[in-house]
């Protein structure tokens, strides 16, 4: 058993008030007690669906929201994160060039000669023509512009990646095509993945490990083969069900 | 480039309409000059004779085309009060109120850009709720009030400038703008309340996108985050907005001109609607549209060179 871990989670919940105008409402808890590894160079699914606390879960991994117990102990420096929509989470006033060079402006290491290169570079591993250095993100289609998304977050190198629905706005073809290329970069950059989705042909098709979230907590785990041919929760049997 | 010139033209052509507008108006309204200017001497051959010299003689389009080349040429004809040519009689006029105007867009932008920033980003609590308070009363002045507020403060208590005495702008340039500054502040505290207040909203709308989260976990902090990503996209509809101020200062101007007894287009033009001096009424008429227009243009160019989608028509 390869016991690296890049990322761990001990015992985390985290949660919030509603929100009264006078005084703080009832307390809501979003993730609860939750704890897992996430080993090098695997990729661990989180499923559940929508509104049981993932997107709050990368989040908290990411230091935006800091839980309320427990802890996250992150092995590698920057974590990235790609995000869901890709129509919307990429600045539409500026050129993909400039977004894929912000990152290593902003960390200053190398002079513009480098960031150009690494940035040729990057382009081309995640399967972009040249080209597309010099369009906005309102040019590109759907898919190109997930892959600006994922060059965007592994321009600085990262070892670990939370991927956040990064293929549920785009259309099947496109998805599979992602899909491969998240495998393949795993490969050539030695990356492990979070992945979070909804969607369990997606997460049957790309994760070694899966976790089933329901409610905030964390209700099974296991291989792939565990969970899709013998789960053993009736939650993820409707999960399942569901799916087919 | 091809936007450009598009742009241009659009201008040109809507510059033809606003000065027909006017000409034609003010024709129909103004009955006839030549009697007007010959008051009780007027005979039908004295007034017969004074048409001729005047070309009123002529068909209207004719008389438009000239006047409108007189444009051009600097013949925009003769005052019926001055009796002197009304160009050489705006020209020193308009300098003045373009002084003005461009004073007061001045002190709007960069007053109201930074202000609107700040509270964009400092919202909520206490301070925030006097700020509110303090940006209705500012926008609900009106600059007739403030602009005696401010003469009798800047002028009649503290003397640092006096009221009346206006030095010409050939003479002491900077004594002018002195002069023109507290006029420009009073036209301008309105309008930096508004842009503020526009700034505020269109950039919070800003911050909760999507692209903003994505900015921050690239590692951007807060102000890089604001200067570079949000204000680059919020300025768009704050640029037209700006070029709607420019309007607004013209018309302020006017007013405002008046309270601080500046010779500018806004004081000539008031006098000559009231002594019925029609050239001179319609050459400043056409003058205030062109400037007005022309900002829309301005503004129009600025946002595309800013956010190049615009010109693909629409924003997606």
């Amino acid at each position: 058993m390869n016991e690296e871990l890049v990322l761990s989670l001990r015992h985390v919940t985290s949660g919030y008030h509603g929100g009264g105008l006078l005084r703080r409402g009832p307390y809501q808890e979003v993730l609860h007690d939750v704890s897992f590894d996430v080993r090098h160079g695997e990729i661990l699914g989180l499923v559940g669906e929508s509104g049981t606390g993932k997107s709050t879960l990368a989040r908290t991994i990411l230091g935006m929201v800091s839980p309320d117990c427990g802890e996250v102990v992150h092995f590698t420096k920057r974590p990235q994160m790609i995000f869901q929509d890709p129509y919307s989470s990429l600045n539409p006033a500026y050129t993909v060039g400039w977004i894929l060079e912000e990152p290593l402006r902003i960390y200053g290491k190398y002079g513009a000669a480098e960031r150009a290169r690494r940035v040729g570079d990057m382009l081309e591993r995640v399967g972009l023509p040249e080209e597309c250095l010099r369009a906005k993100p309102a040019e590109l289609s759907g898919g190109q512009r997930q892959r600006v998304s994922i060059a965007a977050a592994l321009i600085q190198r990262p070892r670990f990646l939370i991927a956040d629905e990064p293929v549920s706005a785009l259309d099947v073809t496109i998805q599979s095509q992602i899909l491969a290329l998240l495998k393949a970069l795993r490969q050539e950059l030695d990356l492990s993945y979070l992945f979070i989705s909804h969607d369990l042909n997606v997460i049957y098709q790309l994760c070694d490990r899966v976790l089933v979230m329901k409610s905030g907590r964390i209700v099974e785990r296991g291989t792939v083969e565990e969970i899709f041919e013998h789960p053993k929760e009736p939650y993820t049997r409707q999960l399942l069900s569901a799916a087919e | 480039m091809k936007y450009a010139c598009r742009r241009v033209a659009m201008l040109a052509v809507t510059m033809v309409i606003v000065s027909l507008l006017a000409f034609v108006a003010f024709d129909l309204i103004s009955g006839d000059p030549a009697t007007a200017m010959l008051g009780t001497e007027a005979t039908p051959e004295k007034v017969a004779a004074l048409q001729k010299e005047l070309g009123l003689d002529r068909p209207l389009l004719v008389r438009y085309g000239a006047w409108l080349l007189g444009f051009f040429t600097g013949d925009l004809g003769v005052s019926y009060s001055y009796h002197q040519s009304v160009w050489d009689l705006i020209a020193p006029k308009v300098a003045v109120t373009l002084c003005l105007s461009l004073l007061s867009f001045l002190l709007i932008a960069a007053v109201s850009i930074p202000l609107g920033l700040r509270s964009a980003v400092r919202s909520g609590g206490v301070l925030d709720g006097a700020r509110t308070v303090l940006n209705q009363l500012c926008m609900a002045v009106p600059p007739l009030f403030t602009g005696i507020l401010l003469s009798w403060l800047f002028s009649t208590t503290l003397r640092w400038f006096i009221h009346g005495q206006f030095p010409a702008l050939s003479a002491d340039f900077w004594g002018a703008m002195k002069y023109l500054l507290f006029a420009a502040v009073a036209i301008a505290i309105p309008r930096i309340a508004m842009t503020v207040r526009m700034l505020r909203s269109t950039v919070r709308q800003e911050l909760q996108k999507d692209y903003v989260r994505t900015a921050i976990s690239r590692g951007n902090d807060r102000s890089a985050v604001l200067r570079r990503h949000v204000l680059k996209n919020a300025l768009v509809p704050v640029v037209t907005f700006l070029a709607q101020t420019m309007a607004e200062i013209v018309a302020g101007s006017i007013v405002v001109e008046q309270v601080f007894a500046i010779p500018g287009l806004g004081r000539m033009l008031v006098a000559s609607i009231s002594s019925r001096d029609y050239p001179t009424v319609q050459a400043i008429v056409v003058i205030l549209a062109f400037w007005v227009v022309l900002a829309g243009a301005v503004a129009d160019l600025v946002n595309q060179r800013i956010d190049p989608r615009l010109r693909l028509g629409g924003r997606s």
